[in-house]
């Protein structure tokens, strides 16, 4: 049977879930099912002096209501999972519902419980909640200041932690001929998956069991943390997130909002929904990024990079959402040298409390913050000493033949062929031939330009020990369990938890492969936690690296087992047995062989099996990496700005990715172009934003743009394969690339394309009006 | 983004909708294509007891001509509008206005009507039927009366309907000479409000001069407005590149844009500038060849 690894194999999983098959949180129905609405402060700042349930309660259809003190000493607070070593990081309580002060617009206030949904909405506007409201404090500088609302005791100046790390000398850069130094604006940004976070409850009081359905990319993690959170015992509790749509960060971190679904089932002894309704999404779901950047590039005329240090501000909301303190440190701080060899480097960042909702890990998460800066600074430096900013890179780019290469901040990336990807996209781009229609097209009054992004990404996370010394509480290698029935149809458990990237049909290609079947014979299950042994779940791009390789070793032991019985039923040594196209067969003499089916069936019937070989084949394999992984590429955009309206025009993307080996092109080729889409949705239109005030004006899909198809030209993408050498099957990660590299790519390309107005800066996201401004600015000074 | 309990009601005929209206004041609101009222029911920001549905009123819907007058009942959705090929060449910005509000799924279900009584400033349909010329029909319990599209916004959200009156129609004057239109617009993605629009219409006489023009502003101003002093300083003149000029840099002083999250007030003015500019150059060239004579 030719090979499925490396083939474009149709999604499996889409019949099901573009036919309605699928099961969503929200889909689940049980007998006696309530329903939650959560009632959410309309404040950014303020203190609660009374809540008064009494006429929601008499509401009919209204089951119960429960405000913080309700619930105080009776569920646990939200707990913070990442803390940054030497930070000095504080973790105030966050209660799941506020009880004497709110923090942010959305903060959970009280909750009611309802026969119905719309019964528990209509009972929201019978609470009275009497504010005494406070100074608010958006912004994570004006937060830093004398004399600023505090939002913490535990944190004065309301800072939340205060990370550095680096190797930067002043002496080392003695020699810079220039310095470039740049404040950059990473804004606000909106999760927004197509499908809202869902919370279904359901507790058995006789046998203290729970069930829950979770909007989860990690549902095991959600178990630990919520197991604590509800006094439930990780045994008894069962968290289910098969069909999951979407999250891109949003739904890893433990919610306030999921935990008291769980208190509510188990108070009452009654099943409980919840789903949020895309304005609570707006609200009350992680944000991402937000930082201020100011950043220092040290070079010299020649074009060599010295050193690169940023001082960064990061607005993490009102409380430290699950995951988030190491999203602008660990995720961002280790990578800010990118693909060059910058000897020096240095990151030194501030994590700030505000009255805003609490941000946390958006697809890219740390490393689109530090390939940003990074993308646009070498761009000025380029500019500033008369160089294309392509020379610049081709010159510190780290070359094919030093890997391993240690970067300045410690992390060994595994390989690469960096010049190969850059010259791959030039190629594909017609780099120089634009250039030349650059001119003309100048000459004739139109403003076209070109951005150029090469860029390295911290993916597969990770090794368990690193994740242990980085201070993230869990571990970080995967489990995969692989089970061949005795029809030879096989069963894989794996401990990644895929929400929309295609797992289900790669993750069977990679067993398809090795056991020499069809990929319909592989199912694969995730997402259940009574199913799977344990699992980390699915972020950092981590799944097809940990948890496909999890399941490539499973695989092997499979193929060991059933080759000690083969080897028994052909009456030869194991070492005289090889498997293949699906046969063991005796070397030497390929006649004489069994198939895999026959094995598996005596493994089953157990009648005449080798000595100490016990019935069943299965395999099972917990891996952690030796290392992370590290894509790279070269993105490029050509793009062309409208003089009179400001409107930037894509005119063609070129991303050549490289991702190690690539199990399914189209599928990999799916994730570069959603993470381009998004990626340019950051650059171009998207932006959450607050007033005064603290109110979010970008509360609705009214308000706050999203990209939209119309918008995009068709992209162009070729895959390099540099296999990684450090895990079993040379794979690397796709999911996040595309969000990381177009951001710089297409603000270098429009920044490009103003050079005749000398433009450095315009603010994300470049909407018409600030380029219009930006070309106006000029024009005037 | 659940609404309130409310009644419904699905009056077949006009005079059963009237009358229901009237029963219920203030506590009704007519639902139409229902693409601003239950946005807005959704995040209970309108909260009527009783939707009074008019989809089942078949007096409301499709077009007729009659005597040179295009009559567009106030069912008529976005979408027929968009697609209405036999009204392309004399009524041409319905087609070319219509493309540009919302997204396909709106257009389908959301009607003129609907849109003009809403008087949302960001509405596209203000602005083109202010370039049109159109005069809106209104019916009450007292009979029909036709309102000049000038007179019938009053404010933001606001019109010159009395409280028991419905939008049945739409008229439209059938142009003489060579006609063109264009309607222009900024949306910061596919299927917004726009941050600025301007919906022109020129019709030429024989000589190849300015006859009528019609210049209306979306998104300008707390109702959609006129380019008095554009449109006055067109008429009888060729479309030149100096007139061009010197008529589009009139468009914003009848503009009265605010500063908001899709724009500032400077940046919307000059964009009314450009579209003006953009609108007739293409007109003129439209037009070039079509007088008689020339
Ligand atoms: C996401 C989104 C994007 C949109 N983008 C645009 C856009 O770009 N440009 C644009 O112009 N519009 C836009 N709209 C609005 C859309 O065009 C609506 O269809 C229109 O504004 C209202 O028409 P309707 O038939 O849907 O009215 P409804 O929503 O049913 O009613 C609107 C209001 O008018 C009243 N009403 C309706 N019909 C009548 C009548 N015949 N007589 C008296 N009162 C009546 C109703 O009681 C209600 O108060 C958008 C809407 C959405 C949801």
């Amino acid at each position: 049977m030719a090979t499925v690894f490396g083939k474009a194999v149709k999604r499996r999983e889409d019949p099901r879930l573009i036919t309605g098959h699928g099961q969503y949180t929200d889909d689940v129905r049980l007998p006696g099912l309530l329903y939650a609405a959560i009632l959410r402060s309309p404040h950014a700042h303020a203190r609660i002096r009374k809540i008064d349930t009494s006429q929601a309660l008499r509401h009919p259809g209204v089951v119960a209501v429960f405000t913080g003190q309700d619930i105080q000493g009776k569920m646990g607070t939200i707990p913070t999972a990442w803390l940054p070593p030497d930070s000095g990081i504080v973790t105030p309580p966050h209660h799941a519902l506020a009880v004497d002060r709110v923090r942010y617009v959305g903060d959970g206030v009280a909750m009611v419980i309802a026969e119905d949904r719309y019964t528990a909405r209509d009972a929201l506007d019978l609470i009275q909640v009497e504010y005494e409201v406070l100074p608010a404090v958006v912004d994570q500088e004006a937060a830093m200041q004398e004399g600023a609302p505090q939002l913490h005791d535990e944190a004065p100046g309301n800072v939340a932690f205060h990370w550095k790390v680096g190797n930067f000398d002043p002496s080392a850069v003695q020699d810079a001929d220039v310095v470039i130094r740049q404040r950059f604006r990473q804004q606000r940004l909106v999760p927004n998956p197509m499908e809202p976070r869902s919370a279904v409850a359901d507790y058995n009081p006789a046998t203290g069991e729970m069930t829950m359905w979770l909007t989860s990319q990690n549902p095991h993690i959600h178990r630990f943390l919520l197991s604590g959170i509800l006094g439930i015992p990780e045994h008894k509790l069962r968290i289910i997130a098969t069909d999951v749509g979407g999250g891109f960060g949003s739904k890893i971190p433990c919610y306030p909002d999921e935990a008291l679904v769980g208190f509510a089932a188990k108070t009452l002894g009654r099943p409980v929904k919840w789903t949020e309704d895309r304005r609570e999404h707006f609200m009350a779901t992680t944000h991402g990024r937000d930082h201020y950047d100011d950043v220092e590039l040290y070079g010299k005329k020649d074009g060599t990079i010295l050193a690169i240090r940023v001082r960064a501000t990061a607005n993490m909301g009102a409380y430290l959402s699950t995951a988030a303190p190491g999203v602008p440190t660990i995720l961002f701080g280790l990578i800010i040298s990118g693909p060059y060899q910058i000897p020096y480097a240095e990151a030194d960042v501030y994590g700030v409390f505000t009255n805003t909702t609490p941000t946390d890990a958006y697809r890219g998460a740390g490393r689109p913050e530090a390939t940003y800066l990074l993308e646009r600074m070498v761009d000025l430096f380029a500019r500033e000493i008369g160089m294309d900013p392509v020379e610049v890179r081709r010159k510190n780019l780290v070359r094919a033949e030093q890997f391993p290469y240690n970067n300045p901040m410690g992390l060994t990336y595994d390989s690469g062929d960096y010049h190969g990807a850059l010259h791959k996209a030039l190629e594909m781009a017609g780099y120089a031939e634009f250039r030349r229609q650059q001119e003309e097209a100048r000459r004739a009054g139109r403003l076209v330009g070109v951005g150029v992004t090469t860029y390295v990404e911290i993916c597969g996370l990770g090794p368990s020990q690193v994740a242990g010394a980085v201070g993230f509480q869990g571990g970080l290698w995967e489990s995969a369990q692989v089970r061949i029935h005795p029809t030879g149809k096989v069963t894989v458990f794996t401990g990644s938890s895929p929400h929309g990237q295609g797992e289900e049909t790669t993750f069977a290609q990679i067993v398809a492969d090795r056991l020499h079947i069809p990929v319909e014979d592989v199912e694969i299950v995730h997402g259940d936690t009574a199913r799977i042994s344990m699992g980390w779940g699915t972020y950092g791009s981590r799944s097809t690296p940990v948890g496909g390789s999890a399941i490539a070793l499973a695989t092997e032991r499979v193929i060991e087992k059933a080759k000690k019985i083969a080897a028994h039923m052909l009456e030869v040594g194991e070492a005289d047995v090889e498997f293949e196209e699906g046969q063991f067969r005796v070397k030497g003499a390929p006649s004489r062989q069994v198939s895999l089916g026959d094995v598996t069936l005596q493994a089953y019937l157990a009648w005449n099996l080798p000595p100490g070989v016990e019935p069943a084949l299965e395999g099972q394999a917990f891996y952690d990496p030796s290392n992370f992984t590290y894509s790279f590429g070269t993105h490029i955009c050509q793009v062309e700005v409208d003089r009179d309206t400001g409107e930037v025009k894509i005119l063609r993307y070129i991303a050549v990715d490289d991702c190690g080996r690539v199990i399914n092109p189209m599928i990999a080729e799916g994730q570069v172009h959603g993470g381009i889409v998004q990626g340019i949705g950051q650059a171009l239109w998207e932006g959450a934003h607050y007033d005064e005030q603290g109110q979010l004006v970008t509360g609705t899909f009214m308000d706050y743009a999203m990209p939209r198809a119309h918008f995009f030209p068709t992209f162009e993408t070729a895959f390099q394969e540099t296999p990684s050498p450090h895990n079993p099957l040379g794979v690397k990660g796709i999911g996040e690339t595309g969000t990381i590299a177009s951001t710089p790519t297409v603000v270098n390309a429009v920044l490009d394309a103003l050079s005749p107005y000398g433009v450095r800066d315009i603010e994300m996201p470049l909407t018409p009006e600030r380029v219009w401004r930006a070309m106006k600015g000029a024009q005037e000074a | 983004m659940f609404p309130n309990a409310f009644e419904y009601e699905a009056p077949t005929s006009l005079d059963d909708a009237i009358r229901l209206i009237r029963e219920h004041g203030y506590d009704a609101k007519v639902l139409a294509g229902g693409q601003s009222l239950l946005p807005m029911m959704k995040l209970r920001i309108a909260a009527p007891a009783v939707l009074i549905d008019i989809n089942g009123i078949d007096e409301l819907k499709g077009w007729r001509e009659v005597d040179g007058t295009l009559r567009i009942g106030a069912m008529t959705r976005h979408a027929e509008l968009e697609h209405a090929r036999e009204l392309a060449d004399s009524f041409p910005l319905l087609s070319r206005t219509a493309r540009w509000i919302a997204d396909p799924l709106i257009r389908n279900r959301g009607t003129i009507g609907g849109s003009l009584a809403h008087a949302d400033p960001g509405a596209d349909w203000g602005a083109a039927m202010l370039a049109a010329g159109a005069r809106i029909e209104a019916r009450g319990p007292e009979g029909s009366r036709l309102i000049p599209v000038d007179e019938f916004f009053v404010d933001t959200f606001a019109t010159s309907l009395n409280e028991d009156e419905l939008v049945v129609a739409v008229h439209i004057d059938k142009p003489t000479g060579p006609v063109a239109a264009r309607y222009m617009k900024l949306e910061r993605k596919a299927g917004d409000f726009a941050i600025a629009a301007l919906g022109v219409q020129v019709e030429l006489d024989s000589n190849g001069r300015v006859a009528k023009a019609g210049i209306g502003m979306c998104a300008c101003g707390p109702i959609p407005l006129r380019a008095t002093k554009a449109e006055a300083a067109l008429i009888g003149q060729p479309l030149t590149d100096e007139t061009i000029k010197t008529v589009s840099r009139l468009v914003p002083e009848d503009a009265d844009p605010t500063d908001d999250l899709r724009g500032s007030a400077e940046y919307k003015r000059d964009l009314l500038r450009v579209f003006a500019s953009r609108a007739l150059h293409e007109i003129a060239e439209e037009l070039k060849g079509k007088v008689g004579g020339q």
